[in-house]
């Protein structure tokens, strides 16, 4: 393959130092909790819509980079990659929705939990 | 990819040697592993959020669960143990991944030395998890359990800080609930004291400024605190005094809190113990000349593309567990 025999470095200690300002604003995000991101935005909190996207910005940098997606063809990348981002937020969706219900069910049916 | 185990004959489509999209067997099976591996940790992780959409109302604060920091005693530190350990892990990939690089120019020392690196990297991650583990079986303020189950922690009035049992209880020696949480005996633990319901009461009478906290979540997203005479009434319905946690209960709150941070750190930290074996192995074969015979390193990217894979699991877990 072309990419083989270049050398990657600079990208590499690129990403590394994306990762790392990321994972810092991610733990002091957490630890400030600022007032304006408690709001809720479908479903969820700002702050945890927030934690999720970068999250994800950060999978597809080790993805790509690191294991370097970014080198192999393309239908191969899609075929890593398309079945997860279409299977794991369907099951996400399933049981979340689920456990809302089943949530619903404890506090709003004749079931006593807290005693 | 020149291919370590096929050799190209290029006349026979069916005989063997052709690399579809590019990527050589290895190279794609272990593709494959890690796609199905993906969607077990999904599994888990999305089991998790039905149990804490199920329990949104109650479910344990992970800022207030994890806030130890070694060396640091007694200061509230949350979040910086578990970010640290992220750090570890991202530069155990980059160091991985240099070595990728390096083996991509045949250069033997250098793939060595930054494999040697990322081993390093992976042990420090392990101890660090136990650690965790270890912080968190032994726990640190105790609480009542009632007969539902639910959790019952205790927190000063005046200063809205949590109290340790052993900051109040009333010890009277005579232990009639032998085992505590971990199910060892006083004795075993090495004589340490472990209170029974009335200790507890007889504290809690005692010291007229301790209120009982309770699992549900209010508006502000803060564990409820009773008021003096509601927490008198709620004592009442204690049974068990829990210290610690095991997969049965934990102070901390709802039971499944602990039996899923058992499990998923616990697998992932399997997979780091794997991914430390596995580098060790290619790290001698680097070091015996294995792939510089070879004149191909593609083993050191195989095992990197599963370490990174691990690495890419905790990115998640930790937002799941930790953050969100």
């Amino acid at each position: 393959m072309a990419h083989a025999h270049v050398s990657n470095v600079k990208r590499i200690w690129t990403v590394f130092v994306i990762l790392s300002v990321v994972t810092i604003v991610e733990v002091a995000l957490g630890i400030v909790r600022p007032e304006w991101s408690m709001a809720h935005i479908i479903g969820m909190k700002i702050l945890n819509w927030i934690f999720i996207i970068l999250t994800i910005v950060k999978a597809y940098y080790i993805a790509w980079a690191f294991m370097h997606l970014e080198g192999e063809k393309g239908a191969f990348r899609w075929s890593i990659v398309l079945p997860l981002l279409v299977l794991v937020p369907y099951l996400a969706f399933i049981l979340l929705t689920e456990g809302s219900y089943v949530h619903d069910v404890l506090s709003d049916g004749f079931v006593s939990w807290d005693f | 990819m020149e291919a370590t185990v096929t050799t190209a004959t290029e006349e026979k489509v069916w005989g063997g040697g052709n690399e579809p999209l590019n990527a050589s067997y290895g190279k794609m099976m272990m593709w494959f592993f890690i796609v199905s591996d993906a969607l077990t940790f999904s599994g888990f992780l999305a089991a998790y959020g039905f149990s804490r959409f199920k329990f949104i109302e109650s479910w344990p604060i992970a800022d207030e669960v994890f806030t130890h920091f070694p060396f640091l005693h007694g200061v509230d530190a949350p979040m910086y143990y578990v970010a640290l350990m992220t750090f570890i892990l991202i530069f155990s990939s980059v160091t991985m991944v240099l070595a990728v690089d390096a083996g991509h120019q045949l250069k033997k020392t250098k793939v060595a030395w930054y494999m040697l690196l990322t081993i390093v990297g992976g042990i420090i991650f392990l101890g660090s998890q136990a650690w965790e583990w270890k912080n968190f079986i032994a726990g640190e303020y105790g609480a009542l359990e009632t007969r539902g189950g639910r959790i019952l922690q205790f927190v000063d009035a005046n200063t809205g800080k949590r109290v340790a049992l052993h900051d109040f209880a009333i010890p009277t020696g005579a232990s009639d609930q032998e085992m505590n949480v971990s199910g060892l005996s006083a004795k075993e633990e090495g004589g340490e004291a472990i209170y029974t319901i009335q200790d507890v009461v007889d504290g809690f009478s005692a010291h007229s400024n301790i209120v009982i906290r309770t699992e549900t979540l209010n508006e502000e997203g803060h564990k409820t605190v009773l008021s003096r005479a509601e927490s008198e009434d709620k004592i009442k319905s204690a049974v068990l005094v829990v210290e610690g946690a095991n997969l049965e209960r934990n102070e901390y709150g709802n039971r499944l809190f602990a039996d899923f941070f058992f499990f998923i750190t616990g697998f992932h930290g399997f997979h780091v113990f794997s991914g430390v074996a596995i580098n060790v192995i290619i790290f001698f074969n680097v070091i015996l000349g294995t792939y510089e015979k070879r004149k191909s390193y593609e083993m050191v990217e195989k095992v990197g593309l599963y370490w990174h894979f691990v690495d890419l699991v905790w990115v998640f877990v930790f937002t799941f567990f930790y953050l969100v």
